[in-house]
Order: structure tokens, then C-alpha cells, then sequence
């Protein structure tokens, strides 16, 4: 059988996006299959994202930007897939196109067409809070920006196809079927919310003052119905009341979901702490049982909520809920902390909904032919997060389980790092590589700058005096030409710039129409295509920032246009060719730390033929595994390892390194040389290689609390799980075991969740009561953070008689040995003291880095440690795996605590962001970077200080002494050094202290 | 006729241009006398294009960039902000701190994008044309400003700009953070200096003068004018010219 190098994504949010990019940059084909109009998903519906509160739109544009334009994507929107049949490594996908009855490729994205459709129809993005017409675009910043008409709405008036310039309007056009033919396939199709109406009790859609959580983060977005302003739906006042209830739909066996949302508490969290940034008289509580933040800064996010914007928590559910009839404000009646039942008045009430799986699940699993689980979400492995029941069909994201933003696009990145595994001999065979004319030669030539004016049929026509400024336009120093054009960005207009080129020797070209963050890389490419280098062209945004914005003034909008391009031509005649350079690409890779994820990177890798070097600092493989035999869902571990253990020390390209100490990495991405010792004889190896991966893991606590090491009862719940498997005799007297929780985390020393310390103990007293029913297990607990499947288990512990016991922040249990008993004191507020007399106690201790380990490594790398000693990831939402340093990657308990899949899931993401840039023979940088004038530089170093890339070095020249180099293959041109250069020696190419000097005084 | 400001925005590309863009989409009004100039990131925004545009008669300036935490690159609003603080401490000096502002605007706050832009058209209405534009062109305010960006541009007040961030979050070179507190005290007090000294100079630079004529012209007590000369000398910037009587005067090197 033939392989083939395409993949097939179904699903465009952010974790199909992330996986096509990866793929694309990796050199495979990818059909990217979406099933509505535009890209994006929910992602692009959200306000902010937590931890960090970063603008969801402002870091998703423009990978979806990205995604839209690459050569190696075709994006397939509006599509259904009907079958799949093959094989891994060969499909055959048959899928349906359904009809826009708008012409994708005339369409420009104007708008004009919605403007004039008389229908109104519900509006989905806005989770019908709004309306859109009939004919119209998912979102302002949709990609692709295509407009699509509602048939179920359309009156078929013909408005919209008389007044679209661009004749893209098709009434006529009918559903296509498309059979493509692919490698591999990757599922990213999402979830779907718990919808609420079923369980009438929380009165939505009766009461007009309760909405869900996706709504009101509409009502949040700047870009929602309300336009960033919290509002209730009954009158349009704002709330001062918010109730947040938590678990709709989700830990909820009779009318919802059994398993745990993952995500609820700390978009919850969010929403209350941006609904209270926006107006400071929103006082939001939120009701809910545990509170489960369990990833990385979590626990600091909700200490800030609680702390810092006076966010109240109450941990119980609700009674009931009653509308006032005069105000519709909510009554809710719920039991305090000690047991008395109060109701409270809330002016607006928001449904935290779960995530359920997509309602087309089980479609999907028919047509891929892949096992759903219990739940209906795609049945995975722990030791495999992304294989589906079927070979060569991966999966990523919310259809694996619900999870957050970064652990999508970590999955995403890991399902394609599980494609290049599959797929790597037939890399970069169906990808296209366009041939370009040399470029011709403009040094020493006087600027001929050539003007294309856009019409945007009539959305910039329609307000600028077009001609006008087409005329002023020629009048301008070293314009030899400017012209109009209809739409400058079709398809014909590129040939006419093309032909203008030649026909006037241009060297220059500027265009006046729209916004440069969608539309540069186009004519970019038309000018390179026409033999000038691509950074000789200027754009101006003469639409989206003149004509609409002053549609009431055109003589002003005119004058602004007239302005805007005398700036654009100002800057025009001082611009001058840029180069990209080029680097070569070392195609070995560094793999730090030998513990599960170090060897399944190491693994994934040196299988698909890149020489490998995998460096553990101990005798053995395996770190922290070793000590672990099961995990929560039951799998082997021990088992796992041993199997991984024996591949690595046997699989070709793999060369493993152990007892090793790394003296030096030098270089950068593409370039690295280290050279480190290794064995009792210390050893020393010299390599190069193109790539990091750091995966050196972090240690168990061992705590000095609880009289822990001062009685042989005291145990770590590590040290409990040897006994249940190395010696369960130990425990045949043992009549009762009390655990406590969060020994070590969450604490003012770690003030962090350990992410495993919950699962490990219900494990290990499932394990226990399976060997024993009549041994009494007790488990102490602040939060029960069983989220996502791992709630059944904590189900499954309740019902096995495991008692649980809640204790306060702030009363930790108390341990007395007397008389040669143990007991453990656990202090009740609304019962009183509770003592457990016990034969052992296991504390479930948490996950600790240590900064004395990890800072060598950290200054040798130039990658930055978090004040817990992790490593801090480049972006804690989008590049999850990635450092800001270029070429150096972070996976496992390095970056955060976290189970043996999560790991997983991380050591197959940087396998894949490492093909991104393995897989090429040479990377291009960015060609609009800094450049520092030797003879004015004085070395002082703040630029050193300044750059957030490490992209700049102190180098003794022998000309000037010391002074600053720029790497040009790290630098990223935004910029930061030059502004705080002290001798005004560092300039950015491309935006030049005398362009924008030229575009300064050219604003008369 | 009514007073159209001429106003210049530093937008970054990332989250600013992109909510200006937004609001463009969304058919967002606001008054046209804004003219973009796009920069990668507001990071990029050199003090010293602000002075430019000022010394050239723009009645006013913004500068945009995405909001702290969403830098596309990092950190380099962060920078921007602390960039601007000196420019507008410096402005302070010549009370033309209000012609200039500094404003995080996100890619999907178009309508805020607008109001932002319809507000600072306002003020800038208000406060009038730019004394350094059209007739009442302000020569003496052209030089003081003259003054100002050259001390910004001095290697003293970059360097305490480029440093400040790190000093506050991360410690100095003995591990001690300095609050913003005490470093905008220190910074302050360069400002005022570099700022005299560089009026200093530019007189200086069209004749020899006295620190008794100094003292004069720029209307500052003689012995911190002699503070001042003394430091410049020390800096090999002027020197002795000649001595009159009892009085020695300066010239610029």
C-alpha cells in the first residue's frame, strides 16, 4: 500500500487550526474540513481566557490568519464528510461542500450585501443574543472572510447579487461532492454545551434574567451584542447581583453528565472577575461544590478572585430558584456552611454549563468507524491520549474529553506529532513549491513608485473621492503611476499590477484599500511574483480606518485618504529590499531527561529518522514512573515503562546517555552544539543538533509535616501504593487508613495544585478496598480535583464506603500518637472535632521543583523558570510547549505537575513543533528585524536585557570592541531594543526610525 | 473656522490596528482627524518620534498598543509604557503632557477603539492648536522642546528607561527590587537635569555665555546653572572660552 502524504482535520477551532499549522509547516498536504462557514470555534466566541486574562481575539486572529493563507492548507468550509475508507497511511474521504450561494473565490469579504438584506435572522455567534441578516459572515474577523446566504431565511428579494461589485452572489450554485485522498486523519471536532432547558428547575429560557456561560461571555466580549457592557436581558440595567451556579449539566448522574466539565470553575472564575473589572457594582458569587482548579496558576488565579476582586464563594448547590415577578430579579434559597437554609436575591443568575459531547458524535464515529466511550467522547488510552480505536485516525481536543485551551492545542500539537511518526517517508511529497523569478536588481535606482487606489466596490468608492485622490496620487514625488481598480485584491487585479509593473518599471508599489493584517502577505506575493523583492511594497489602510469610519464626512474621508497615502508614499521612497535569511537545519535533536516523557519524544522521533540524543542525569530510565504501578483508570505503568524502556535502548538513531551532565549547549534553533559527560567514567560527547526538548521532570515532596518519618505508620500515599503492589501482606492487619490530602500544595511554600495527589488517592483505597472491603479508608480533603473521566472514580470510591471528610483551608487535620495509637483529628465547624483512630495514614503528597536543579539548565538555555521553579512556557494559552526561544521545547512534570497521559500528550507535542522545524532543510527568518550600526553601538548591553527572545548577544569585535549582534534568526523585529537603544544604534528594518521620521512630517 | 487638530497615532499591529480595523467593520464613527502610522508593537514607539511630531506642529499624539499580559511579542507593551512615562514626565516640563497619550486598545474593542479616538480628538479640541503650529508658532517652546528631545535621547535617560523594568521585577545586579516609587523619583530628577543641561547647551551653541547670562535667559538661579555647567564640563561637552573681568564664559565643544 501506498502512503499519502495529506492529512485529512475535521474541525477548524483552535485545536484543528494548531494541528493543520504544525502538519502544513511539517510538509504534508492537509485538507482542513470545517462544517460551518468560518474558522475559529468557540475559542473566537470567548472574551478573555484565564489564567492570564489575555483578549481570546487578540491571540487567535491571527493564527487563523495563518491557517486561512498557508500554501499547504485547503480549507474546505460549509462541509460535511460522508465516508472514509482505507486504511493508515491510505483513505479515501468522500465529503459533501454544501452551497454558500456566494462564490468563495469572488467574494471579498466587503460586507455590502449583509448591509442590504432586509432579513434579520438570529445570530448563533452571538448565541442568539443578536441578530445578522440573512446573507452574512459568522464574525467581523471570520476566516475565510466569506459571506454565505441563510436559504431558510432568504426571501430571494435579489438585492444582495445587484449590489455585490464583485458579481460573487450565486443563487444558483448547488452542493459539491469532493472525494480526496489522505495519510492520515485527525479529529478536532469540538464539543457541544450542555443546553440547560432540559432541567427546568433553573428556569432558563422561562426566566429572561438566567443565561448560560457562552452567553454571558458574549455579554462580556467588547465585540458582543452589548458591545463589552454587563446587561441584563429583562430591562438592559446593569446587574448588581450575579449568581454563578456551577455543575449544570455536569457531575450530575440523574440529569446531566456524570464526569466533571474540567473547565466550568475556572471560566467561571474568569467571567466573575472580568463581569466585576467591567463594572466595579457587580458582586459575583459563585455556588458550587469543589472548586477545581487544578492546573497550572490556577490556584493563584482563584486566590486573586477571591482576595483581590471580592469574588464569594459558597460551596453548596442550590435549592431553588423563583423569579420575582415585579423586578425578575432571582430568589435563591440555598444551606450555609453550618446547615441553615437562607435565600438571597440576585438581579441576573449564570448557568456554568458542562461540555457535552458534539451532537454529531456518534455520526462521526459511524462514518470513521472508531469506538466512542461511555460517555459518547472518542475512546482513548492514558498511555496514548490521541489514538482512536483505529489506526491511522487520531484525535485532539474537547472530542477526547473536556478540556481547556492549552490542553487542546498541546493534544492538537501531539496528534500531529503522531502523523509525522506515521507518515514521515512520504513527507514533503504532496506539498506545492512555487517557482519565483530572480529578483531584479533595484540598487542605485530612483524610487518608481506605482499607487493602486481600491474602490472596494463601493465601501471605500461610496465615501472617498476615489478619483480624486488617484489624481493627487500622481501628483506625488517619484509616483510614475496610480491607478483604480474596482476590488484591488481580485484576481484580475493582480495581473494588471503585475503588467503595471513591467509597463512602468515600477520598484515600488503601495496600495490604499484595506487592513495590511489580512491583505499584505497577497500583494507581497504579487509583486515577488512579478520579480521585485516582497518588502518593496507599501500598503494603507484607506477603508476599515478612513471610509467606513467617516461615512458621515466624505469630503474629510477624502482628505484623510489623500493624507494616508502621501504617508504611504513618504515611507514608499525610503523603503528598500529586505532579505530573508536563510539557515541550515542540524536534523538531530536533544532530549533532556530520560522519565516517560523524554523517552516518548526521544522514541517518536529517532523513529522517523532523526538522530537522536536522549540525556538522563541517573543510572536508570524512567524517573519518576518508577515508583508508580497504576494509574487511576487501571492501566499498567510498570508494564508501559519497561516496554518503553526496552524500545529505547534498542531502536536505531537513538543514542542514550546516562549518569550524563551537561557542561554546555551553545548555538541556536537549527544550530545547537552541546557537550556533556556521561557514565562513571565521565565520559565526554560532543554533537550538533537543530532542536531542545526539555523534559527533565520534577521530584515527589517528602514532606516535614504530619510527624511524617518519625512513626512507620506515616507513609507517603507512594510508599501505600508499593505495599498494595509489591507486598499487600503488610496490610492484612490493617483495619483503617485515613489519607490526607494536599500535603505540600496549595500551601504559602507551594502555592500550587499538584494536579495527581486527588486521583493517586482514590486509586490506591479503590485498589485497597478491591484487596480488602472491611479495611475503613478515610480521605481528608480541602477540593476533590477528579476532573474531566476521573469523577467516575471518585463515584466509584463513594460507593465503595470510602468516607470523605471536607476540611477548612485554614484547620489542617491534626495528628497525635498516644499510648501507641494514631489518631487524626479533623476539626468540623458545623459537627465539632471528629477523631480517626488509624493504622496508617497515607499523606497524598504533591509535585515539587527545585530551582537549585533546574536553574543551571535554565541559564544554559536562556529559558525562564516560574516563581514555583517550573518551566515557563512561551504562551500559557497558544504555545504551550514551546519557550520564547526558538527551538527549544518543554514537556512533562518540567513545566507543571500533571498525570502520566498529560505528560504524554506534552512529550508528542514538542515531537511535532520539533518536526515543524526538523522537517525543513533550511528556515527562513523574518526578514524585518533589527540591525545595529557597529560604529555607534558602545556594548552597553541594555538591548541584551530588553529582548524577550534572547535574540541579542555582546560580541568582541576586533573593529569596535564590544558591542551588541543580533541573531538574526531569532529576532522577531517588534522593536523593543531599538526605542531604548542609548546610542541610537539599533534600527528596525522595514519600519526604520527615517521611514517612520518620512511618514511623521508627511502628516500636513 | 473651527479648529481641526492634527493628530498622529502609533497603533501596534497586533491588537490596536486590529480593534482600529474592527471598528471599521462595525461602521464604528469617530472624527477624521486621526492619520495611523503602524508599528509592529508599541514597544517600537521611540520617544523620540513623539518630540518629532510635536516640533513639527502635530496637535496631537497617541500611541496604542495591546493591553498588559497581551503583548504579541512578550513584553513589549510593558517597555511602551514605561517609555512613555518619561515622555510624558519630560512633556510635563513644557505643559504639553496632555497632547499625548497612551492607551491599550485590543483587537475586539472596536467601539472602544473609537471612543478612545473620539475622546482624545476632544481634548486635543479643547486645549487648542498646537503652540508649535501655524502662526503662534512658539520659538522659545520650540527649543525647550528642542531640549527635551535631546535629553531623552541622552544616554543617561535611555539607559535609566531601559533598566527600570528589570529593576522593579526582577532586582538590580545586588538582587534588590527598587519600587516604581524611587525609581520614578531618581528618573524625575535626571529629567529635570538632563533637560536643563540641554538648554544649556543650545544656547550655547550660538554664543559664549556666562553663568550669569544663563541664568538669565533661562531664568534658573545661578548657583544650579553652575551645578549644571560644572557637570558638563566634567562630560567634556563645553569648556572654558574666555574670561571677562571676574566672569568666565562657556562655549559649547
Amino acid at each position: 500500500m501506498n502512503k499519502v502524504g495529506a492529512v485529512l482535520v475535521v474541525g477548524a477551532g483552535i485545536g484543528g487550526s494548531q494541528v493543520s499549522l504544525d502538519l502544513a509547516e511539517s510538509g504534508y498536504k492537509v485538507y482542513l474540513v470545517e462544517k460551518s462557514t468560518s474558522i475559529g470555534g468557540v475559542m473566537a466566541q470567548l472574551d478573555k481566557t484565564f489564567p492570564t486574562n489575555d483578549c481570546a481575539m487578540c491571540i487567535i486572529s491571527p493564527k487563523l490568519v495563518e491557517t486561512g493563507r498557508h500554501h499547504n492548507i485547503d480549507l474546505i468550509i460549509n462541509a460535511d464528510i460522508r465516508e472514509a475508507s482505507g486504511d493508515a497511511g491510505n483513505f479515501t474521504i468522500k465529503l459533501t461542500k454544501r452551497a454558500l450561494y456566494v462564490n468563495q473565490e469572488k467574494c471579498t469579504g466587503c460586507g455590502v450585501c449583509g448591509q442590504e438584506c432586509p432579513i434579520e435572522a438570529i445570530d448563533t455567534f452571538n448565541e442568539g443574543l443578536s441578530m445578522c441578516k440573512a446573507t452574512s459572515v459568522k464574525y467581523p474577523q471570520a476566516v475565510p472572510l466569506v459571506y454565505y446566504i441563510n436559504l431558510e431565511k432568504c426571501i430571494g428579494c435579489g438585492i444582495c447579487y445587484g449590489v455585490c461589485k464583485a458579481k460573487a452572489v450565486e443563487y444558483d450554485q448547488t452542493d459539491r461532492e469532493i472525494e480526496i485522498n489522505v495519510g492520515a486523519v485527525i479529529l478536532a471536532p469540538g464539543f457541544d454545551e450542555f443546553e440547560p432547558d432540559s432541567i427546568k428547575e433553573y428556569g432558563y429560557s422561562k426566566y429572561r434574567n438566567v443565561v448560560t456561560s457562552i452567553e454571558f461571555e458574549r455579554i462580556l466580549s467588547a465585540s458582543g451584542p452589548f458591545a463589552g457592557k454587563v446587561l441584563r436581558l429583562s430591562d438592559g440595567d446593569i446587574p448588581r447581583k450575579i449568581a454563578f451556579l456551577q455543575c449544570i449539566g455536569s457531575r450530575d448522574m440523574k440529569r446531566g453528565q456524570p464526569y466533571c466539565s474540567s473547565v466550568c470553575c475556572m471560566y467561571t472564575a474568569k467571567e466573575a472577575v472580568i463581569a466585576k473589572e467591567h463594572f466595579d457594582v457587580i458582586n459575583p458569587t459563585i455556588f458550587c461544590m469543589d472548586v477545581r482548579a487544578y492546573g497550572k496558576d490556577f490556584d493563584k488565579y482563584i486566590e486573586r478572585a477571591k482576595n483581590q476582586y471580592g469574588v464569594r464563594y459558597i460551596k453548596n448547590r442550590i435549592a431553588s430558584i423563583l423569579e420575582m415577578p415585579e423586578t425578575k430579579d432571582l430568589k435563591i434559597s440555598y444551606e450555609t456552611e453550618d446547615g441553615k437554609i437562607v435565600e438571597e436575591i440576585f438581579n441576573m443568575l449564570v448557568l456554568s454549563v458542562g461540555l457535552n459531547p458534539p451532537k454529531d458524535a456518534k455520526k462521526i464515529a459511524d462514518v470513521f468507524n472508531i469506538n466512542l466511550n461511555e460517555y459518547n467522547f472518542c475512546e482513548t488510552n492514558s498511555f496514548n491520549p490521541i489514538q482512536t480505536s483505529r489506526p491511522g485516525i487520531f484525535v485532539c481536543g474537547a472530542f477526547q474529553g473536556p478540556k481547556d485551551i492549552p490542553e487542546t492545542v498541546t493534544q492538537a500539537s501531539a496528534a500531529a506529532g503522531a502523523v509525522n511518526v506515521l507518515l514521515s517517508e512520504v513527507k514533503n511529497t504532496l506539498i506545492t513549491k512555487k517557482e519565483l523569478p530572480e529578483e531584479i536588481d533595484v540598487r542605485g535606482q530612483p524610487p518608481r513608485i506605482g499607487v493602486f487606489i481600491c474602490h472596494c466596490g463601493i465601501n471605500i468608492g461610496g465615501y472617498v473621492d476615489v478619483p480624486a485622490v488617484t489624481e493627487y496620487a500622481n501628483k506625488l514625488p517619484n509616483v510614475v503611476m496610480a491607478d483604480r481598480n474596482l476590488y484591488t485584491c481580485s484576481a484580475d487585479t493582480q495581473t494588471i499590477i503585475k503588467e503595471k509593473i513591467k509597463e512602468y518599471n515600477l520598484n515600488r508599489v503601495i496600495v490604499a484599500s484595506c487592513t495590511p493584517r489580512t491583505h499584505e502577505p497577497l500583494f507581497q506575493e504579487t509583486i515577488r511574483e512579478a520579480g521585485l523583492n516582497r518588502y518593496l511594497f507599501q500598503m494603507t489602510n484607506i477603508r476599515d480606518q478612513c471610509s467606513w469610519v467617516h461615512m458621515h464626512e466624505p469630503e474629510n474621508a477624502t482628505e484623510k485618504a489623500k493624507d494616508l497615502v502621501r504617508m504611504a508614499v513618504n515611507k514608499a521612497r525610503r523603503i528598500f529590499p529586505l532579505q530573508r535569511m536563510t539557515l541550515d537545519v542540524t536534523k538531530n535533536v536533544l532530549v533532556i531527561g530520560g522519565g516517560i516523557t523524554g523517552m516518548v519524544a526521544a522514541l517518536d522521533l529517532a523513529q522517523q529518522g532523526f538522530e537522536t540524543y536522549l540525556v538522563e542525569r541517573e543510572k536508570e530510565l524512567g524517573g519518576i514512573a518508577r515508583e508508580i504501578y497504576s494509574t487511576l483508570e487501571g492501566d499498567n505503568v510498570q508494564e508501559f515503562l519497561s516496554d518503553l524502556i526496552k524500545k529505547v535502548k534498542t531502536q536505531e538513531n537513538l543514542n542514550l546517555y546516562t549518569e550524563a551532565n551537561i557542561e554546555a549547549i551553545d548555538g541556536y534553533v537549527g544550530n545547537f552544539h552541546t557537550s556533556l559527560t556521561y557514565g562513571d567514567k565521565k565520559i565526554p560527547v560532543e554533537f550538533d543538533h537543530g532542536v531542545v526538548i526539555v523534559a527533565t521532570g520534577a521530584n515527589e515532596y517528602i514532606p516535614t509535616e504530619y510527624q511524617y518519618g518519625e512513626d512507620p505508620r506515616i507513609i507517603r500515599q507512594s510508599e501505600l501504593e508499593e505495599k498494595i503492589y509489591k507486598s499487600p501482606n503488610e496490610l492484612k492487619d490493617v483495619k483503617s487508613i485515613v489519607m490526607i490530602q494536599c500535603v505540600g500544595s496549595r500551601n504559602e511554600e507551594h502555592p500550587y495544585c499538584s494536579k495527581m495527589c486527588c486521583a493517586e488517592a482514590i486509586k490506591n483505597a479503590l485498589k485497597i478496598k478491591e484487596l480488602n472491603p472491611e479495611i475503613n479508608i478515610t480521605i481528608l480533603f480541602r477540593d476533590i480535583r477528579t476532573y474531566g473521566f476521573k469523577e467516575k472514580y471518585y463515584q466509584k470510591a463513594r460507593q465503595a464506603g470510602v468516607l470523605f471528610i471536607q476540611f477548612n483551608d485554614n484547620q489542617e487535620p491534626e495528628v497525635k500518637i498516644e499510648n501507641g495509637n494514631l489518631n487524626i483529628i479533623v476539626k468540623k465547624p458545623d459537627v465539632g472535632d471528629i477523631s480517626i483512630k488509624a493504622d496508617l495514614l497515607a499523606l497524598s503528597v504533591g509535585i515539587v521543583s527545585s530551582r537549585d536543579e533546574k536553574e543551571e539548565l535554565a541559564m544554559q538555555l536562556k529559558v525562564p523558570l516560574n516563581d514555583d521553579n517550573f518551566f515557563l512556557e512561551a504562551h500559557v494559552k497558544l504555545r504551550p510547549v514551546d519557550f520564547a526561544t526558538e527551538g527549544v521545547f518543554v514537556a512533562g512534570l518540567a513545566h507543571a505537575p500533571k498525570p502520566i497521559e498529560d505528560c504524554i500528550s506534552q512529550a508528542k507535542a514538542t515531537v511535532s513543533r520539533a518536526c515543524t522545524i526538523l522537517s525543513k532543510d533550511k528556515i527562513e527568518a523574518e526578514g524585518k528585524i533589527a540591525r545595529i550600526d557597529p560604529t555607534r553601538c558602545t556594548g552597553c548591553g541594555l538591548c541584551v536585557l530588553n529582548c524577550a527572545y534572547n535574540a541579542i548577544e555582546l560580541q568582541e569585535d576586533r573593529r569596535f570592541g564590544t558591542i551588541a549582534v543580533i541573531n538574526e534568526a531569532l529576532c522577531k523585529g517588534c522593536g523593543a531594543c531599538s526605542g531604548n537603544c542609548r546610542c541610537s544604534a539599533i534600527d528596525i528594518l522595514g519600519f526604520t526610525g527615517e521611514q517612520i521620521f518620512a511618514m511623521i512630517m508627511g502628516r500636513e | 473656522m473651527n479648529f481641526e487638530p492634527k493628530i498622529l497615532g502609533f497603533l501596534c499591529n497586533w491588537c490596536s490596528y486590529a480593534g482600529a480595523d474592527l471598528a471599521g467593520v462595525s461602521r464604528i464613527q469617530y472624527p477624521p482627524n486621526i492619520r495611523v502610522i503602524r508599528v509592529m508593537c508599541s514597544g517600537r514607539v521611540d520617544p523620540k518620534f513623539i518630540f518629532t511630531s510635536l516640533q513639527v506642529g502635530i496637535d496631537g499624539i497617541i500611541v496604542m498598543g495591546c493591553h498588559p499580559g497581551d503583548c504579541h511579542y512578550l513584553e513589549g507593551n510593558y517597555e511602551a509604557e514605561v517609555k512613555f512615562k518619561m515622555v510624558k514626565l519630560l512633556l510635563n516640563l513644557v505643559d504639553l503632557q496632555d497632547r499625548v497619550h497612551l492607551e491599550w486598545v485590543s483587537a475586539s474593542e472596536g467601539v472602544r477603539f473609537g471612543e478612545v479616538v473620539t475622546n482624545f480628538t476632544e481634548s486635543i479640541k479643547k486645549l487648542g492648536p498646537s503652540p508649535l503650529s501655524g502662526e503662534n508658532f512658539d520659538q522659545h517652546l520650540f527649543e525647550k522642546l528642542k531640549a527635551i528631545e535631546l535629553a531623552a535621547d541622552g544616554e543617561r535617560l535611555r539607559a535609566l528607561v531601559a533598566r527600570k523594568r528589570i529593576i522593579m521585577e526582577e532586582g538590580n545586579i545586588y538582587g534588590e527590587k527598587i519600587s516604581q516609587e524611587d525609581l520614578d523619583e531618581i528618573l524625575i530628577s535626571a529629567i529635570e537635569d538632563e533637560f536643563l543641561r540641554q538648554q544649556i547647551l543650545l544656547k550655547l551653541k550660538n554664543e559664549p555665555l556666562s553663568v550669569k547670562d544663563l541664568s538669565q535667559l533661562l531664568n534658573i538661579d545661578s548657583s544650579v546653572i553652575l551645578k549644571h555647567i560644572i557637570s558638563l564640563k566634567a562630560r567634556n561637552l563645553i569648556d572654558y572660552d574666555k574670561i571677562e573681568g571676574i566672569t568666565p564664559f562657556y562655549q559649547k565643544l
